[in-house]
């Protein structure tokens, strides 16, 4: 579980992050919502420990993050996997090479018993027949799962995810969306998403936190999103006509 | 003020170059691949350029040899002292500011802009060791191409001198072998050495602190072979105060 306790976080003298509070369970997929600018990227490298909040902590497990070590916190991102949001795969390297880089990097591994791994989480994400493949060889959906194949390598107990639908066509996404929801039931992950997608809230937002700037407006389930009075949460969730028709459909068939 | 800043938080980012080694059996790998890349790689550019540099020393010191009583074998002595002492080291570096340096930034820029460099610190990866230390390592063999390009470059303007009808073949022998004295070459590979190390820091000093987009990994290979070439000069300047002056 990941607990955030009140974080502040600024830039240059503004303040982006005005005090966020809350927390994530485990096997549960959480998602972050909220405008542009209204400082999601920044509130995921925090829980990422890529910034450090001027005030509040962010604890993993009970584990406060900026009371660790230098030791400590590294052995603490081995913990963590990352889908980034352009992927984030490293040129040089085939598909294989990228899923195979953190147990190079973190494991005493011999190259068979790796290779193994490797072709697990391949198979794990359909992408077995593509591992001699080069990032720029593939697709973007393709590349998103190596990324999720390589975030999930090392077994780790939180995965993070910055808009892993961007640029992805409907279809691929809820591919994607279905993908990340069942490795973090699989391997009881707590996850933390960060996304624009409505129909990624509609599918599997477990947990949906909504910022407004850099504040936190609302939180709730995907459930309670249709039944909420919150105009900032309305206005940016049902601000096309499907979504309109959808929640209205919802309300309808509940009453 | 920018610059004091600079200046500090490129010594931070030397320390941290050298902190948390990456696993040898991956650092081996790494140092080979930018051996190939930046030394291997450069070789065939410096060694065109040294033959040609040095044969229009040769052609311009026998052209401005107006004097009789001036010796012929100044041609060949002009022509080893320039290599020697300033083309190979200095110049040669100048021209690997502008190709291996704007490669170092472009390439460590591009995995900053495309977020490879988050990837790295998030999975608990020391990206400046991984990144900048093989190119300090590799970097090390540096030596050896200004030592070929010295060769190279007493050759072409040998080949300019006696092809050319500027001088004899013994007369240029002879000017190459006059009045040697071993401590220069101590003094060029010195500064080769330390020419080497900025070679590989400064470029990644910018391309791993840059911020923006695509637009800004050109500015700052720009920007990474302007400073670059100016500290080369500077350090030239004062290494040549202290070893010669």
């Amino acid at each position: 579980m990941i607990h955030v306790n009140n974080i502040h976080k600024s830039f240059d003298g503004t303040h982006i992050l005005k005090g966020v509070e809350t927390q994530f369970e485990n096997g549960k997929t959480n998602l972050i919502i909220g405008q542009s600018g209204s400082g999601k990227t920044v509130f995921l490298k925090c829980l990422l420990g890529l910034f450090m909040p001027e005030e509040g902590s962010i604890s993993y497990d009970g584990k406060i993050y900026k009371d660790l070590s230098p030791d400590e916190k590294r052995s603490l991102r081995q913990e963590m996997g990352m889908v980034f949001q352009g992927s984030a795969l490293f040129d040089s390297m085939t598909v294989s090479g990228n899923v195979m880089f953190p147990l190079e990097m973190f494991t005493k591994q011999g190259k068979s018993e790796m290779q193994d791994r490797v072709d697990t989480v391949l198979k794990r994400v359909n992408l077995i027949d593509a591992h001699h493949k080069y990032p720029s060889e593939i697709s973007g959906g393709m590349q998103k799962r190596v990324a999720i194949a390589r975030a999930i390598v090392m077994n780790p107990k939180y995965l993070f995810c910055d808009e892993p639908n961007s640029g992805l066509d409907p279809r691929t996404s809820i591919i994607i969306d279905n993908l990340i929801k069942e490795i973090t039931e699989e391997y009881n992950i707590t996850t933390v998403i960060n996304t624009h997608d409505m129909n990624s809230v509609m599918q599997i937002g477990e947990k949906i936190i909504f910022l407004k700037n850099g504040l936190k407006e609302w939180e709730g389930s995907k459930h309670e999103i249709f039944k909420t009075d919150n105009k900032a949460v309305t206005d940016f969730v049902y601000s096309s006509d499907l979504f309109k028709k959808v929640r209205q459909m919802y309300i309808e068939e509940r009453n | 003020m920018n610059y004091l800043a600079s200046i500090g938080s490129y010594a931070i980012m030397i320390k941290e170059v050298f902190k948390k080694p990456t696993k040898w059996s991956i650092m081996k790998s790494l140092i080979l691949k930018e051996i190939d890349e930046l030394i291997y790689g450069s070789l065939g550019i410096l060694i065109f350029i040294s033959f040609f540099i040095g044969g229009v020393v040769a052609i311009q010191t026998a052209l401005n040899i107006t004097s009789e009583l001036i010796p012929k074998n100044l041609v060949g002595f002009a022509t080893r002292q320039s290599i020697i002492l300033e083309f190979a080291p200095t110049f040669c570096s100048i021209i690997m500011a502008g190709k291996v340096g704007s490669y170092i930034t472009s390439s460590i820029g591009t995995m900053r802009v495309t977020e490879q460099i988050d990837a790295l610190e998030v999975m608990g990866v020391n990206a400046l060791n991984y990144l900048v230390f093989p190119k300090i390592i590799a970097l090390m063999l540096y030596p050896f191409i200004i030592a070929i390009a010295m060769y190279v470059g007493i050759f072409g303007g040998w080949f300019a001198g006696v092809f050319g009808g500027f001088s004899t073949s013994a007369d240029f022998i002879e000017g190459v072998q006059l009045d040697f004295i071993p401590f220069h070459i101590t003094y060029s590979f010195l500064k080769t050495m330390v020419f080497a190390f900025v070679l590989a820091t400064i470029p990644s000093y910018h391309g791993f602190y840059m911020k923006g987009g695509a637009l800004e990994v050109g500015k700052a290979s720009t920007t990474s072979f302007v400073w670059t070439s100016v500290v080369i000069i500077i350090i030239n300047y004062i290494l040549t105060q202290l070893l010669l002056g």
